[in-house]
């Protein structure tokens, strides 16, 4: 079969919609269009009854005991946002201070900031060169004050997949309110908040091929009872937790998207991780001096994160752009137009986070693809090589490192 | 971002990439900005003894798109100038040329750094040059 070009290798961002999710959800915008909250009439108890299915269908993917657990959001931002700001809210009396971490989504380390600016105080634990959180670490940060520990499941640049149930145990063993993103995670990998000892996790359903728009927040009902104050007032939908009319399709594909990855993981992690180890292996073995980001193993199955030396990440997409989506770390992608925090939080040399270059697999890459974007990648980075002052320096045997340059 | 139709020209058939051979007579090197801001950029020029005019340029860059275009398209400019008219490339210039968006004004203003530099070194050699030349008097 033809390659179909371009080829989307960015799945971090977005995945596609899984034919069978938008097949479930198609008569919930025509046909059965209620209203769940309409509790007198079978239009209304449909949407209600679907709504619930896809509530057990997140509960299960992720083992929660209760389906009522599952809060819905518009999206992974509000459910960070509800989750900080929630129990902000909901805990000041106990306690101002809160626990994350460097490499946070910004739609913790945005809250943590704005929480900072009304009174609370933020512990950033660093990572170490891996990407890895310590427990201890965590458990170090922890004062008589915290209230909320937030610990990304999976780094959404370098895949990295943190010690959840290890935090999780410091979280319970201090009386301390546990939340993690596991945006990139739930769907990928096994999550099992009973087993972690999680007690609030965000998740996204445009991230397990799902559509966009819908989101989760699982919020504990027992041991112990968490509570959040809301972020959005209205009608109390959601019990309270989110006012607003839950999008009814969407939470049927949500939970559609959450049942096809519960039943098809195994499997699938086992094929992007030998997709994803191909690609490493060609670029590794085609060209020098490029750097893995992120720990090798604990990482997540379809990402790879690699550093090419004397190479400007922008350069590397805008030579590719055309035949594949990638994204890079460096200052120029970025909208703050600063490099990658989570590359510079690893330690490495600062310009290896402007080459930074982010592959994300998904479901529907083939070994063809795979191929392509490696033989593509590994052209473009020897071409732009060849024109970089840099490499011709480091091959003339110049220590850039020590060389004086005059910073714009 | 979308990238102006020359700017992708100049990525895509970069002119006069490479670096002169270390010694070649009427060289000036400029050598401008820092790994760890994602950008550097080397140009070289070199004079014609006789005629005072550029001959050749040549650039490499460590940069994004719009970095590689302002240096590619800079050494185009430089080819056949005097050196007195190459003072005068402004960086604007390049803005307009390549259509660059507020975000990538930064890329030009090191392409008109890169030109100077590399105008002072040789103007740096030249003076050298030819204090060596002249028999000092003291008086």
């Amino acid at each position: 079969m033809a390659l179909k070009l371009p080829i989307f290798m960015d799945s971090h961002s977005t995945t596609p919609v899984d034919p069978r999710v938008l097949e479930a959800m198609l008569p919930y915008f025509t046909e059965r269009f209620g209203h769940p909250g309409s509790r007198n009439h079978p239009f209304g108890w449909e949407a209600e009854k679907a709504v619930d299915e896809a509530r057990e269908r997140i509960a299960r993917l992720i083992g929660a005991r209760d389906p009522k657990e599952v809060v819905f959001t518009s999206g992974g931002t509000e459910s960070d946002n509800l989750a900080l700001k929630g129990v902000a809210a909901m805990y000041r009396e106990k306690g101002t201070h809160i626990v994350t971490t460097a490499i946070e989504h910004r739609a913790v380390l945005d809250v943590a900031r704005r929480l900072e600016k009304q009174g609370f105080a933020v512990t950033y634990v660093p990572v170490g060169h891996d990407g890895l959180v310590d427990p201890e670490a965590i458990r170090g940060a922890i004062t008589d004050k915290t209230i909320l520990i937030s610990v990304m499941f999976a780094n959404n640049e370098i895949g990295t997949l943190q010690p959840i149930a290890e935090i999780g145990k410091v979280a319970k063993e201090r009386g301390v309110l546990f939340h993690t993103d596991a945006t990139q995670a739930v769907g990928k990998v096994p999550v099992d908040v009973e087993a972690m000892g999680i007690d609030l996790l965000t998740c996204s359903a445009h991230k397990i091929y799902g559509p966009k728009g819908i989101g989760a927040l699982y919020v504990r009902r027992k041991n112990p009872r968490v509570r959040i104050a809301p972020i959005i007032d209205g009608g109390g939908h959601e019990r309270g937790a989110r006012s607003g009319t839950v999008p009814v399709p969407l939470a049927v594909g949500f939970g559609t998207a959450a049942e096809i990855c519960r039943e098809g993981m195994a499997e699938e992690a086992v094929r992007l991780a030998r997709l994803r180890d191909a690609l490493q292996d060609k670029i590794l073995s085609s060209v020098d001096e490029v750097y893995l980001n992120g720990h090798p193993e604990k990482r997540l199955p379809h990402n790879l994160n690699v550093s090419f030396a004397y190479v400007e990440g922008e350069s590397v997409l805008m030579g590719v752009n055309k035949e594949v989506a990638i994204s890079s770390g460096s200052a120029c992608t970025s909208a703050t137009l600063e490099p990658s925090y989570v590359i510079a939080a690893l330690g490495v040399d600062p310009e290896l986070a402007h080459s930074s270059i982010r592959f994300g697999l998904h479901r529907f890459n083939t070994e063809e693809e795979v191929e392509y974007v490696g033989g593509r990648i590994v052209e473009v980075v020897i071409r732009l090589r060849e024109m970089s002052p840099l490499y011709e320096l480091a091959k003339e045997g110049v220590d850039i490192k020590s060389m004086r340059w005059k910073a714009e | 971002m979308a990238y102006s139709e020359k700017v992708i020209d100049h990525y895509n058939n970069p002119r006069n990439v490479g670096s002169f051979p270390k010694g070649t007579p009427g060289v000036g090197t400029g050598l401008v900005g820092a790994p760890e801001c994602g950008d550097v950029m080397k140009l070289q020029i070199k004079v014609n003894l006789e005629s005072g005019l550029i001959e050749d340029a040549k650039f490499k860059t460590f940069g994004c798109g719009s970095a590689i275009a302002s240096s590619s398209l800079a050494t185009e400019w430089l080819k056949g100038k005097p050196v007195e008219e190459a003072l005068k490339i402004k960086n604007t210039d390049i803005v307009n040329e390549l259509k660059l968006p507020p975000v990538k004004i930064h890329c030009s203003v090191l392409a008109e750094d890169a030109i100077k530099a590399a105008l002072r070194d040789f103007q740096e050699q030249w003076a050298a040059k030819q204090a060596a030349a002249t028999p000092s008097v003291t008086s």
